[in-house]
């Protein structure tokens, strides 16, 4: 399995400007993308959304069609809104990246174990029945950082598949460690530079 | 006595050019019954693009994204979706203070009073428990109010409900 926070490095140092919407534990600022960016004015954190980081990087994916967008979605959050899957795939953008951080657990919630992860979901399956354009699938980080470069010159929308090492978030939510910025000025930062202000 | 009748109802001729009128770029979707002749018609409108989605929570996703974006979003749900989207609505909308144009199929309103249908009695309740002001659009004649809601959206950062009272008209 991929460690977390070198998992969201891998796929930053290849981002180039591509907007990046991490959500829970790819988006955690202890050891997701928070922690290794290179471009936090291309970063738009999406926490709490009930698994609808991949409706945002859509939305953005379309308004933006010559840019790159990299939604870092996590296993439970999928499963919360599987019908996204097909909502992007109809409307087929070919710049779209979903990432998808598969650590088997509610992670911030003290780690129970999702559905399916007991081995009876095959997430690739899933994808490619959903209608992705290509699908890919790494274990290791030898692979991953080998094989990026083949994931991203492929045509959306892509699904990449990650299996990823689970760090449990125990600490009661009042005393987690913060984002820098708040969720508000993210978007106005990101609004802002893809608008060209930055 | 069937000309009265014609004119007293809600065109998508009338609902599509208020959208462009406000320069709509992408209208976000879940059909229900009160769009069902809207469809055929924002189909065939070049300057629009739709985005159907699999559950109305995701409309509001969508749209913060495409704003986001640069473009210039609607959502167009029925009353129904607006329960369903309630978290999305909270976290994308009002948390995140974007400016978004809700259109929203108003089922079960009737002007008789009593209606069975509790989608109909509470989605006001709901609307100004969120503090979402919302207009509502019955006929041809209330079209402009869709303009009113781009501007107050707008002009205060807030989402802004409309509210349409009634089938289209073929």
């Amino acid at each position: 399995m991929i460690n977390n926070t070198d998992a969201v490095r891998v796929i930053d140092n290849n981002r180039e400007d591509a907007v990046i919407v991490p959500t829970m534990n790819a988006g955690n600022v202890r050891f997701g993308l928070p922690t290794v960016t290179s471009n936090q004015n291309l970063d738009l954190p999406i926490s709490g959304a009930m698994g609808k980081a991949s409706n945002v990087g859509l939305g953005i994916a379309l308004a933006q069609p010559g840019r790159k967008v990299m939604v870092l979605d996590g296993d439970g959050s999928l499963l919360m809104n599987l019908g996204a899957l097909v909502t992007t795939s109809t409307k087929a953008p070919k710049n779209f990246y979903h990432f998808l951080f598969n650590n088997g657990v509610y992670a911030v919630t003290g780690g129970q174990p999702i559905p399916g992860s007991d081995g009876v979901t095959d997430w690739q399956e899933i994808a490619r029945g959903a209608g992705y354009a290509a699908v890919f699938s790494f274990d290791n980080l030898e692979d991953f950082t080998t094989g990026i470069g083949e994931v991203l010159a492929a045509e959306g929308p892509v699904f990449i598949h990650l299996a990823v090492e689970p760090e449990i978030e125990n600490t009661p939510v009042q005393f987690r460690q913060r984002a820098s910025r708040t969720a508000q000025q993210a978007y106005q930062e990101v609004t802002a530079a893809l608008a060209g202000d930055n | 006595m069937t000309t009265e009748v014609y004119d007293s109802i809600l065109h998508p001729a009338s609902l599509v050019a208020e959208l462009k009128k406000n320069n709509v770029s992408h209208v976000v979707w879940l059909p229900d019954s009160e769009t069902n002749f809207l469809y055929n018609m924002m189909m065939e409108e070049p300057t629009i693009d739709l985005i159907p989605v699999c559950r109305e929570g995701e409309t509001m996703a969508v749209a913060a994204g495409l704003w986001v974006g640069g473009a210039n979003p609607v959502v167009l749900i029925q009353n129904t979706g607006v329960f369903e989207a309630g978290d999305s609505i909270r976290g994308l909308c009002l948390d995140l203070n974007q400016p978004l144009v809700m259109l929203v199929g108003y089922r079960g309103w009737t002007r008789r009073g009593l209606t069975p249908d509790s989608a109909g009695r509470f989605i006001e309740h709901i609307l100004h428990a969120w503090g979402i002001n919302y207009y509502l659009v019955e006929t041809d004649d209330d079209a402009d109010r869709i303009s009113i809601a781009f501007d107050e959206s707008q002009r205060l950062n807030r989402p802004v409900a409309v509210l349409i009272g009634t089938e289209f008209g073929a």
